[in-house]
């Protein structure tokens, strides 16, 4: 990695910050990012807005992870609609939709692309 | 064109009927109604669950605001006594007029009494009405011993009522059998052998000739053989007789033996009169059973409103529990038809009889007696009603021979099968229901009322309603989600079975994927029932709503609400205090709840510890509000208090409260406790209910309020508080451990196979031999109850998830109050773009 490659990338967090297998949230500027630990996959962390673009309401990091139709996705628990992990796209409602970050691990830090 | 004037002369189940279906017509006809009793329609057929402990009030068909509503004119207490028919009136005793276009007779029976001397002592009773349960039950108050004198249906039901009150119980019949119009001798024989071992003595070929003083008890029957049978009270209930007076002083015909003289379109002999239930008289019979009085009444209706339809008999076959004891009867029990034979089974270890009646090649069925045991009837009904052609070997149907009895498939019925006679469902309803968009037994229920009367067809309809929609191409796949292909059933016993206590072990045993919203909280909720593990370790981490996870539930704008545990909604003064000052300090909006608690909305994720901490330091433990467990048990205040309270309904809302509390279920459990039959605690509208009485606790199941309210069915009646509480234990673990996710317990009953009686089996007569099992499984979960927030408090990794930011220490400034009368509430969206633009 190019060290202009490497200023795009902001530290977030550190791992142990993260929980397994669920959510949590970060600040990040001025935004709020659900970041998702999930230890089994390649990517292991995943990170979308954490505003529920239909509940109104910042609580993605607090939903249920799992897959549904081999996607792998995050359920508001507003309403329960699923947000794809990886694109931010809501699979019951078409046009509707969350930004979706890059991020990844090193070591024990957690980074963002910013 | 002026709207027809239509009169109906009594309220009784049928008349009650003919009204429904009238007004259901819309026909534009005014209706009024006259009966003689002094309250409105009642379910005359269930008048024995009284004794059982039903309140008198919950036999009502029909209400005074109903009919109000209805715009039917209604007047009761105030009989008919004259028809002017040139001047198309009637005249009630108290004198009022009432013109009519068309009059509809619906005056019932009367219970005969035979003409015996002694029958007008007072301690001869009848048993026809709820007044004469009134009776009967304040002559058992000083009566040891009671007779009841007629062995058919009614004499039998009877029997029952006065051992429910306690008495010890003789039946006198005139015939050499019971229920001889039922019943062939085989079977009869059987019945009686059932009966006695209940504790009912059975007096067989009596002929009452007198009814005078006793010795020992204050009556003696004398019959005719020489015999004697000393009582202290006598119900005569040996059969009816049409109440045909009116039509015989205003000169309609009526029969040799009684009854109003009807044709096919249940006209009697004045072109303007209808007569329908037990007072008519069709074909020379009188037809004794509810059902073809109901068919009576929608073919008058639908006269009335102008439409075709006749009335040309009506099957009498029925089947029934009579003091416990299952039969059956169908078509020609007795084999009187020229040519037919019989095949007969007779088990006396087991105490079952069964024979049907064939036509002499074996191809229809003709009749059927079932006595002991009714699981063939539905089938056998079908054969019997739609002419279906008989299996080569008929007997295998009553056989108990190698394996199970050919069971008649759904496919096989014709469209115009009678599937549920008590509502005259058939299996085209059934079809058209699932046309129009149903898809599970519950559905069809809904829509059809099939089985929502006595519950006989539920096998029959739960068999078609699968066969139809898999024959749709709808698969009735059970699977829980894509995950798992098991239902939550299956799901509890593999983990059980395979001793599973992680979602990760079953997804690796049994699933695939990763899980999702679906499987995880089911799951989790299974494992918690299973083995009551903390939600919050490690390895149950992420597989909980966010309202598990948290301990709190969540609102619209993502911040919280916080219950602590009312026990029985009784409260110190000093906690109130607490809660008011925890409320002001973090300025939370304060409600009471419907569950006798108090609610406190807004608090932010960040802030859930230190209220609770607050909170557990004034003595509070979590409510369980946030969780599918058991919440609140309602209760009033019973006889410490109130003048009416019978038991100290508080303290039992306390003690089943503190025992259950923080069982996880398939779905939220609701609960009360009533000091009286006032009820006021509403237990009937809950999962569990519980009703004092005199001698004890009654418990009702299965209720519920929200969006489809249904009332509690009454399960079992003065019990003791520790069977009680047995019951209650071995009740909700079999719903734990077999409902769907998601389930109530009123939806449960109703997919189970056989409802409440069978679960009055499993839970009362322990007929799958778990009742141990359960209990112990309850008592394991109650010794391992923690207040998770104690636990959690104590715990600071698991206080580690209650940041708002992993990375800061800011909170989210999504979440924005506005102030209303005198609280906080979220911010509409207009609002907070407002604020936040003046804050800027």
């Amino acid at each position: 990695m190019t060290a202009a490659e490497k200023l795009n990338w902001e530290v977030v967090c550190r791992r142990d910050d993260l929980v397994a297998q669920s959510g949590v949230c970060a600040r990040v500027g001025e935004a709020q990012v659900a970041l998702f630990y999930l230890p089994g996959e390649e990517q292991q962390v995943y990170a979308l807005n954490n505003r529920d673009p239909i509940g109104g309401a910042n609580v993605l990091s607090r939903g249920i992870v799992g897959d549904v139709g081999g996607r792998l996705v995050v359920a508001s628990p507003l309403y329960k609609q699923h947000f794809d992990l990886n694109t931010g796209e809501c699979l019951e409602e078409s046009g509707v939709s969350v930004e979706a970050y890059k991020v990844r691990i090193e070591g024990d830090t957690v980074l963002i692309r910013n | 064109m002026e709207s027809k004037r239509v009169v109906v002369v009594g309220n009784g189940m049928v008349g009650h009927h003919f009204v429904e279906t009238l007004v259901g017509k819309s026909a534009g006809a005014h209706i009024t109604v006259i009966g003689e009793e002094p309250r409105p329609a009642y379910d005359r057929v269930h008048l024995s669950d009284v004794f059982a402990g039903r309140a008198p009030e919950e036999l009502a068909m029909a209400d005074r605001d109903t009919y109000k509503e209805w715009g039917v004119d209604a007047h009761f207490g105030d009989p008919v006594v004259k028809i002017e028919r040139n001047k198309k009136e009637v005249v009630t005793q108290l004198g009022r007029r009432f013109a009519y276009d068309k009059l509809v007779l619906a005056t019932g029976s009367y219970p005969f009494v035979p003409p015996v001397p002694g029958h007008e002592n007072k301690r001869c009773l009848t048993y026809r009405t709820i007044d004469d349960l009134g009776e009967i039950k304040a002559r058992a108050k000083d009566s040891r011993v009671g007779v009841v004198v007629g062995g058919g249906l009614l004499g039998l039901e009877c029997a029952n009522a006065l051992q429910n009150l306690g008495l010890e119980t003789h039946v006198v019949e005139f015939a050499p059998g019971l229920m001889g119009v039922q019943l062939d001798e085989g079977g009869s024989r059987m019945l009686r052998r059932k009966v006695e071992a209940l504790g009912v003595s059975v007096h067989t070929g009596k002929n009452t000739q007198n009814i005078g003083k006793g010795d020992s008890c204050a009556l003696k029957m004398e019959f005719a053989d020489g015999s004697e049978l000393e009582t202290d009270m006598v119900v005569f209930s040996a059969g009816i007789r049409p109440r045909d007076n009116l039509a015989r002083e205003f000169e309609l015909a009526v029969g040799e033996r009684g009854g109003i003289v009807v044709d096919a379109n249940l006209l009697t002999t004045d072109s303007n009169i209808y007569c329908i239930g037990e007072s008519a008289l069709y074909d020379g019979r009188i037809y004794g059973l509810v059902a073809p009085g109901y068919r009576m009444a929608e073919a008058a209706a639908a006269q009335i409103a102008g439409e075709e339809a006749r009335f040309t008999g009506a099957d009498m076959s029925t089947k029934l529990k009579l003091l416990g004891v299952d039969v059956g009867s169908i078509g020609d029990a007795h084999g009187r038809t020229a040519g037919s034979i019989s095949f007969v089974f007779s088990d006396e270890r087991e105490d079952v009889y069964k024979r049907i009646v064939t036509s002499g090649d074996g191809k229809q069925l003709l009749g059927a007696v079932l006595v002991g045991d009714c699981s063939g009837y539905d089938s056998l009904l079908q054969y019997h009603l739609n002419a279906i052609e008989l299996p080569p070997e008929p007997q295998a149907l009553i056989a108990p021979a190698a394996g199970e009895a050919p069971v008649l498939g759904a496919a096989a019925l014709p469209v115009t099968a009678t599937v549920c006679s008590c509502h005259n469902v058939t299996k085209g309803d059934i079809v058209d229901a699932i046309d129009a968009g149903c898809c599970s037994v519950g559905d069809v229920k809904g829509s059809t009322r099939a089985s929502s009367g006595c519950g006989g067809c539920a096998a029959m309809l739960k068999n078609l309603v699968d066969d139809e929609l898999t024959s749709r191409g709808v698969s009735v796949d059970k699977s829980i989600c894509e995950h798992f292909p098991y239902t939550r059933q299956e799901l509890y016993h593999l983990a059980q079975v395979g001793e599973t206590r992680t979602f990760d072990a079953m997804l690796h045993q049994h699933g695939k994927g990763h899980g999702c919203d679906i499987c995880k909280p089911a799951i989790a909720s299974i494992l918690a029932s299973l083995w009551n593990d903390h939600v919050l370790d490690t390895p149950h981490i992420g597989l909980q709503d966010t309202n598990d996870t948290f301990m709190a539930n969540m609102q619209k704008d993502g911040t919280y609400s916080i219950v602590p545990r009312v026990a029985g909604g009784e409260i110190t003064p000093e906690k109130l205090i607490a809660i008011g000052q925890v409320a002001q300090k973090y300025d939370l909006y304060t409600k009471i709840t419907g569950g006798q608690r108090v609610d406190l909305f807004g608090a932010r994720l960040e802030q859930l510890p230190p209220i609770w901490q607050e909170l557990i330091d004034a003595g509070f433990e979590t409510g369980h509000a946030y969780g599918k467990a058991l919440r609140t048990v309602k209760s009033c205040v019973g006889n410490s208090w109130c003048r009416f309270g019978v038991q100290d309904s508080v303290g039992m809302a306390i003690r089943i409260e503190d025992r259950y509390k923080g069982l996880r279920a398939p779905h939220k459990l609701k609960s009360a406790v009533s000091g009286c039959t006032r009820e006021c605690a509403e237990a009937q509208s809950k999962d569990f209910g519980v009703i004092a009485t005199e001698h004890g606790w009654n418990l009702y199941v299965c209720g519920n309020g929200g969006m489809k309210p249904r009332h509690a069915d009454l399960f079992a009646t003065d019990l003791d508080d520790q069977t009680l509480i047995s019951y209650i234990d071995r009740f909700l673990m079999f719903y734990i451990r077999t409902a769907d996710r998601l389930q109530r317990t009123s939806t449960w009953m109703d997919n189970l196979e056989g409802g409440i009686d069978y679960l009055r089996e499993v839970v009362i007569e322990d007929s799958l031999g778990l009742a141990a099992e359960l209990e112990a499984q309850m008592t394991s979960i109650v010794g391992t109850y923690q207040c998770e927030w104690k636990t959690t408090l104590r715990d600071p990794d698991k206080l580690k998830r209650f940041r708002a930011f992993v990375n800061s220490d800011e909170t989210d400034n999504g979440v924005v109050f506005v102030k209303e009368r005198e609280q906080i509430r979220p911010a509409r969206a207009e609002e907070r773009l407002r604020l936040v633009a003046s804050s800027k």
